[in-house]
């Protein structure tokens, strides 16, 4: 099986290529770029494999949460991709991404999703599966209920943001500086592939989780604002 | 959606367009009985707007030119517009006039050829389909209010109030409309409004509008000697002033051109002509092994500088 994986939902931009298990991966530090980098970097990839976009079986992309314009351009690459070569498209939770990076054991996710609040979520992670223990939420990190088990990881720039959160979970090792990767993406990818998952084109959309971005006019006029 | 707000919300524009995409695609290609193949380039609006929208239309379109192996061909927003109406049934010869007027713009140019543009003023401060949405909250018509405001209009008389006519002696082909919209704002305060009242004022507003349009883009004509005038924009679809237009341009001894109705306000069939045309000039852009980007400014005066 030939993936291609896309991870653009934080600062760290990354696309990787899957073949068979083996993987190759183009990764920077490079927020607001990612239409610069993003089908040039596969091109390169594929030329390294030495296989063209026409035989790829199909496309992964970090659906998110995170950064919403970066969520979208990893989606509307995939999409205009996997719609051109007719291939099915797995949508990756970005911090089930996270989670895996961290390696086998119970994780604590949290990203900075800015604006005084995180994106969490917990997982059990072994090998290249990782079990969904609780749901995605975005929440003030005082409010963030900490996670059920004692030993484990915390992973994700959530705990640079707010170290605070660190002793919440004391028994946990953490790790601010991973990120989730396209690496990530691809593995956990394959395996919904694998699994007879995945999904067309045009149902690949971004998770955004945070779902309230502006009041109505009502809520305004609720607040004492005007019309 | 856009009406609870209030107003467009970037993020909730973005969502949407993300969401409708490609079910639009499927349904125009089995409309023209068309096949993905059958495709000889991709056009796609690169700006001006929002950023989040335009990335959302840039990123598919440049990955699926990537996998047919075509080109993509980012387009000007307003130049779709101003080449609209070389998709009506009798189009006009360049070179022209043309009177760009929507809810983010207001300009009069000169077009030679496609590519070729000149700009020759534009307003100062809102856009003329702006002081129309504005004034429509103004009157409790609620958004997007402009057509609502022109319906209004028409039940009511103009010069009952009296309304000022921004900048028409200026002697050059600036506009401003921002103060127009205060001078509703004072009256509105002043007294209460009944149903009449308020018709009333539309049309006075209305009128103060489409007469600044229509003798600054007669000036424009008269200036460059050039006896075409093309309208496009949403409020091109405004019936006052075409009326307006059409009297004064016949006086002229000219003619008005318009898109078709449908094409007035923002559609990707313009974008598609407009890539068309570039398209059989020659005019495509080096392509950057996929690297692009979206130009949320961009006036349309640096076009020449992108082929």
């Amino acid at each position: 099986m030939r993936l291609l994986a896309f991870e653009t939902a934080t600062r760290r931009l990354s696309v990787a290529l899957w073949l068979d298990g083996e993987l190759l991966q183009r990764s920077a530090d490079m927020p607001n770029s990612g239409s610069e980098v993003l089908l040039p970097w596969t091109h390169e990839l594929l030329a390294e494999a030495g296989i063209s976009l026409q035989q790829l079986d199909g496309i992964a992309f970090g659906a998110g949460p995170g950064g919403f314009t970066g969520l979208r351009l990893a989606c509307g690459v995939t999409q205009g991709l996997a719609w051109g070569l007719n291939i099915p498209v797995a949508p990756v939770s970005t911090l089930q991404a996270l989670a895996l990076a961290a390696g086998d054991g119970d994780t604590w996710a949290v990203l900075d999703a800015r604006m005084n609040e995180v994106y969490a979520a917990t997982y059990r992670v072994a090998g290249d599966g990782v079990t969904e223990l609780t749901a995605p939420v975005c929440s003030p990190p005082a409010v963030l209920p900490a996670p059920t088990f004692s030993v484990g990881t915390a992973v994700g720039d959530g705990f640079a943001a707010y170290p605070e959160l660190q002793q919440r979970a004391p028994g946990l090792t953490v790790c601010p500086d991973q990120w989730p990767t396209a690496t990530a993406v691809a593995r956990i990818g394959a395996r919904i592939f694998a699994n007879g998952g995945g999904v067309t084109a045009a149902e690949a959309q971004p998770v955004y989780v945070r779902d309230k971005v502006a009041l109505t006019t009502a809520e305004r006029l609720a607040r004492g604002g005007v019309r | 959606m856009h009406e609870e707000y209030g107003g467009v919300v970037p993020e909730l524009a973005s969502r949407d367009h993300i969401r409708r995409l490609i079910p639009l695609l499927e349904r125009v290609l089995v409309e023209a009985a068309c096949h993905r193949s059958d495709m000889a380039a991709i056009a796609y609006t690169s700006g001006p707007g929002l950023a989040g929208a335009l990335l959302v239309g840039a990123s598919f379109a440049e990955a699926l030119a990537q996998t047919l192996n075509i080109s993509a061909l980012p387009v000007h927003h307003l130049e779709g517009h101003l080449l609209s109406p070389l998709l009506g049934k009798s189009p006009p010869e360049f070179p022209f006039i043309a009177l760009l007027v929507s809810g983010g713009h207001t300009q009069l140019m000169r077009v030679a050829e496609v590519g070729e543009y000149e700009l020759l003023g534009e307003s100062l401060d809102d856009a003329a389909g702006e002081a129309f949405d504005k004034t429509a909250k103004l009157l409790g018509l609620g958004y997007p209010g402009g057509p609502a405001l022109a319906a209004l209009a028409m039940k009511g008389t103009a010069g009952r109030f009296k309304l000022p006519r921004p900048m028409l002696n200026s002697g050059d082909l600036a506009f401003s409309f921002s103060g127009l919209k205060t001078a509703v704002l004072t009256i509105v305060r002043s007294r209460s409004l009944d149903e009449a009242d308020k018709a009333d004022l539309a049309a006075e507003f209305q009128e103060a509008v489409a007469e600044v349009l229509a003798t600054k883009a007669i000036a424009a004509c008269r200036k460059h000697r050039l006896s075409r005038l093309v309208v496009a924009g949403g409020v091109g679809a405004n019936l006052r002033l075409r009326e307006r237009l059409d009297a004064a341009m016949a006086k002229f001894g000219g003619k008005v051109f318009y898109p078709e109705l449908e094409l007035c306000t923002d559609n990707g069939a313009m974008i598609a002509f407009c890539g068309a045309q570039r398209l059989l000039r020659g005019m495509v852009p080096e392509s950057r092994g996929g690297a692009f980007a979206v130009r949320p400014r961009w006036p349309l005066n640096e076009l020449a500088q992108a082929f």
